[in-house]
């Protein structure tokens, strides 16, 4: 229950972090530390370095770029649920932070740790899947930009080289009249999530313009519902409408594992996607 | 050849300095190299709550971040809640009132985590002190006196 020796680094500029990973093999990089250190103290990874991201200048905040937020990949968890800007362009954002562990685990713990950690029971890459949200990565080449949807290449696995580093994460506004709902079902509140689901809406003179609807916890990557955000395009927001768009997540892949079975998982997310596209039509304005 | 550094922090008011292996958590560094062992490591995969500290006023589990991580923060463990040796702070206090322990071991988690939350939300109540300690496991008490006793505290520090 303690991690085995590693030489730890700490670096102060992401140029410097792209170096080390250079330079060093079986490097990991250290975040918010809220899901790595518990893996370094049960030893389920063993590095023989640790670069460490919490002095590296420049990779936490929150920015308002006009067409999208700019966040830093180091940014806090606790800072994304008290931050203004995302309060007014991306409300959903705290919405799905309130299930993201506890408060102590927040204080630590930060965006692009938990992009980069990947786990399928997260709920922040599932709201990035309805974001279409944008991921920077910097490597030895410079910086390239991996829509979210490339991110996931396998389970826990991210687009990421071993001599790259995640700095920041673009996502894009959705109009200010947009509605938006974050619903999950866990066997207790802060726990892995059985089945989460983020939806976000517009509705312009009685009819839907725009869905988005991401299914996380039941994949091994966050699923979007595609057919169903086409299929509520122009139609009334009504009861029937988000029955049947809950109906099509019936046919997802999900997981079973020793606790829920998928048919289970598949049902869930039925119903948590219709919960959540009932509770974003009711936030969104252009409605009546 | 171990990774050591040398860390300087500020402990409950009081500057301390040793050189750490870098994989030494804050925890441990604590316990081990300065002696205070008020707070109790668990599970030390941040489950349970008990390592709890405050770190620059913030509560954060002391298993999940590196004691070289700590350098030049400030720290407060249970051992600093009260003003001065031989008394109890109003939450303290309130614990022992309300019988909100039974065995103790979650106690310095409890506290630490409540001392932070009823600082930032005054005016909390049953439902967001529950949610509060969701993080942190108690296996004696029910939570029921635990619950009582941060509710009466929030009360008496209101009223100052």
């Amino acid at each position: 229950m303690k991690p085995a020796p590693f030489t730890y680094h700490d670096p102060t500029s992401a140029d410097e972090v792209v170096a080390l990973l250079g330079r060093h093999e079986d490097a990991k990089l250290l975040a918010g530390g809220q899901s790595l250190m518990p893996m370094l103290n049960m030893r389920f990874v063993v590095p023989d370095h640790v670069i460490d991201l919490n002095g590296v200048a420049g990779l936490a905040g929150v920015r308002d770029a006009g067409d999208a937020l700019e966040l830093g990949a180091m940014t806090r968890q606790r800072d994304l649920m008290a931050d203004a800007a995302i309060a007014a362009k991306a409300p959903i954002v705290p919405e799905a932070l309130d299930w993201v562990g506890h408060f102590q685990t927040r204080n630590r713990g930060t965006i692009g740790g938990s992009l980069c950690h990947l786990d399928p029971a997260a709920e922040l890459p599932c709201l990035m899947a309805a974001y279409d949200a944008v991921l920077k990565v910097q490597g030895p080449d410079g910086v390239r930009e991996v829509p979210f949807a490339e991110w996931p290449l396998a389970y826990m696995m991210p687009s990421l080289g071993p001599d790259e580093v995640l700095t920041g994460i673009r996502v894009p506004h959705w109009p200010d009249s947009h509605g938006h709902g974050f619903v999950e079902f866990a066997r207790r509140h802060g726990d892995f999530a059985i089945v989460s689901v983020a939806a976000l809406l517009t509705v312009e003179g009685g009819k839907i313009a725009r869905a988005a609807i991401a299914i996380g916890g039941a994949d091994v990557r966050p699923i979007r519902l595609e057919a169903a955000e086409a299929a509520l395009v122009g139609a009334a927001p009504s009861p029937d409408a988000f029955r049947a768009a809950g109906e099509t997540a019936r046919g997802i892949e999900a997981m079973s594992d020793a606790y829920v079975t998928s048919a289970y998982r598949q049902r869930l997310a039925a119903t948590l996607v219709e919960r959540a596209l009932i509770r974003a039509a009711e936030r969104a304005n252009g409605g009546a | 050849m171990a990774d050591t550094r040398e860390v300087t922090v500020t402990v409950n008011g009081e500057s301390r300095t040793a050189t750490v292996e870098t994989r030494t958590s804050l925890g441990d560094f604590l316990r081990h190299t300065l002696r205070l062992t008020g707070t109790h490591m668990g599970c030390e995969h941040g489950v349970c709550g008990a390592c709890t500290v405050l770190v620059d006023g913030d509560a954060v589990r002391s298993c999940l971040m590196l004691a070289v991580q700590a350098n030049g923060r400030e720290i407060t463990t249970v051992e600093g809640l009260a003003a001065a040796v031989g008394t109890l702070s109003p939450l303290q206090a309130a614990f022992w009132k309300h019988h909100g322990l039974q065995c103790g071991f979650c106690t310095p988690g409890m506290l630490t985590s409540l001392t932070a939350f009823l600082r930032d939300n005054p005016n909390a109540g049953e439902k967001d002190i529950r949610e509060a300690i969701s993080g942190n496991i108690c296996r004696c008490t029910g939570y029921q006196g635990i619950v009582d006793a941060a509710l009466d505290a929030a009360k008496s520090m209101q009223e100052g």
